[in-house]
């Protein structure tokens, strides 16, 4: 019979380097996107895989007063989105979007 | 025996949510413009921490913590379609346009652009000052 405290330990740990490869892998991405949604994408992900950080840490510790602070942090995620999203209506077309290209093709 | 059986519902729970953030990730990596990584962020994302956070509610076992757990993942699952919207939208709206592999632009022709935005030849004419501002 398996003790399944130390499988749970194991899971938190599998779970911790898993969203560490997520942490870098986007981390890659805000630092090489090509454009600027790309990178608001970017930060919206970072704020969903932070939720699952706290979540699992709070699943480690056992505070599980961790889940306001995921609820906080997802709030400020979609309004900052919110707030990116109209910052680049407002901001209209610059030279690195892809306005009046013939072919059609995104930056990459 | 009760709490085996919770263990190891958390930490099924905590792996499918972590491979799912992970399968995000790699999508915003793989995939090739920003209209196709919105598909990988805000669905496989969103249910990454949205599992995860049922994990916490697993584990906790307490009535407030599964509440605010729950009212929670509902909002994420709220509020993550209309943001993604949003910058779909004004990433379109500015100019920034599907890359080849799209082969069909369904929002060529239906998709109503403010004045002052959207292709150069036809913005030349009002001038500067007649941005979008809404």
């Amino acid at each position: 019979m398996i003790d399944m405290s130390l499988f749970l330990e194991v899971c938190v740990d599998i779970a911790f380097a898993l969203l560490s490869i997520s942490f870098i892998i986007i981390v890659y991405r805000i630092a090489t996107g090509p454009t600027l949604p790309d990178r608001i994408l970017a930060l919206d992900m970072m704020v969903a895989v932070a939720i699952g950080f706290i979540a699992t840490f709070g699943v480690r510790s056992g505070f599980y007063l961790y889940v306001d602070i995921a609820i906080a942090l997802g709030l400020v995620g979609f309004l900052s989105t919110v707030a990116f999203a109209r910052f680049v209506l407002a901001r209209g077309s610059t030279e690195d979007s892809a306005i009046g290209r013939k072919d059609g093709g995104a930056d990459r | 025996m009760m709490e085996g059986v919770m263990d190891l519902v958390v930490g099924v729970l905590l792996v499918v949510g972590a491979f799912f953030a992970l399968v995000a990730a790699i999508g915003l990596v793989r995939l090739d413009d920003v209209y196709m990584r919105m598909h990988a962020a805000s669905k496989a994302g969103t249910l990454g921490s949205g599992v995860l956070l049922l994990a916490l509610a697993v584990d906790s076992q307490e009535l407030d913590v599964v509440t605010r757990a729950i009212a929670g993942l509902v909002f994420f699952m709220l509020t993550a379609p209309i943001s993604a919207h949003l910058l779909a939208r004004a990433a379109y709206l500015v100019g920034y346009r599907p890359c080849k592999a799209t082969y069909r632009d369904a929002l060529a022709d239906t998709i109503v652009k403010p004045e002052g935005l959207g292709q150069p030849e036809t913005q030349a004419d009002d001038g500067e000052d007649a941005k979008y501002t809404h």
